[in-house]
């Protein structure tokens, strides 16, 4: 049996290998190539992408704490950060993914247990997913520019 | 749904990462408890926002708010390094690389949690002031 591997891929059998490896390369699942685009695939790259997003988020957080921990010198230079154009940018795309991250994983909670799992359904709460994450940002940015900076 | 597992498979009990399903159920007990969690954080950064240094000292030195923060930062860096985890455990193979990448995972969300825990838990208690 052929290993289902792409193009560019060695020979099956690996020679200068410990014995406890397996001889033949184990066969990978299909690759994104081969198939067509469809929305919960979208939906499923966007989940873990979200997430690796908020895990640099989380770091930003950190910062944040650090710095009111450090006092009232460090504490607004890192706020003037987060508000200059390049920290605006990043602090939106957190927004968004924070709200994607949170509607899609309520989306997999339903399917772990075993609610929605039917195409019709899962593309449409796919849908609603996304729809949430753009209107929830927009509400939360309206409010924090409307508010206001620091007093 | 239909069960996909082999009676021995199923009589172990150790699933394909040889270790149980306790870090699947885990992850979803921390996704569970962040719903709330990241609803209120978001309250929590509008209006830390808008407050500049002594009212962000002011809102973090309120017991509930302190709390709810550590909690967040707690559960949310259990639940990052979790889902991190599966992150690395799908595309990376070789078990050198691999290894290194959840041990760096693992030091990574420690060291990021541990810095921001600390750092509440002097300004709450009053050391910022």
């Amino acid at each position: 049996m052929q290993p289902a591997r792409g193009a560019g891929a060695s020979a099956g059998v690996c020679q200068d290998m410990p014995m406890t490896t397996p001889v033949r390369e184990r066969p990978l699942s299909p690759h994104l190539q081969v198939w067509r685009w469809h929305l919960t695939m979208l939906t499923s790259i966007l989940h873990r992408a979200s997430g690796l997003a908020l895990y640099a988020g989380a770091i930003l957080v950190a910062g944040w704490a650090l710095a009111l921990g450090a006092g009232p010198d460090a504490y607004p230079a890192y706020m003037d950060l987060l508000a200059s154009p390049l920290g605006r940018l990043v602090l939106v795309g957190l927004t968004l993914s924070l709200f994607y991250h949170l509607a899609n994983g309520i989306r997999h909670l339903f399917w772990d247990a075993g609610l929605g799992l039917s195409v019709t359904a899962s593309t449409q709460s796919g849908i609603m997913a996304m729809a949430f994450s753009v209107v929830a940002t927009v509400i939360v940015w309206a409010i924090g520019l409307g508010q206001g900076g620091p007093q | 749904m239909t069960d996909l597992r082999t009676p021995l498979s199923r009589a172990r009990g150790r699933g394909a990462a040889g270790h149980g399903a306790a870090h699947w159920v885990a992850e979803r007990v921390s996704a569970v408890a962040l719903v709330p969690l990241t609803l209120w954080m978001v309250y929590a950064a509008l209006t830390i926002s808008a407050a500049g240094y002594a009212g962000a000292v002011a809102f973090v030195s309120h017991p509930v708010n302190a709390v709810l923060i550590l909690l967040v930062l707690i559960v949310s860096g259990w639940h990052m390094h979790a889902g991190a985890r599966v992150v690395v455990e799908d595309y990376f193979h070789r078990t050198l690389g691999r290894s290194a990448l959840l041990v760096l995972n693992l030091f990574v969300t420690v060291l990021v949690t541990a810095l921001a825990v600390f750092s509440v838990l002097k300004v709450a208690l009053g050391g910022a002031l």
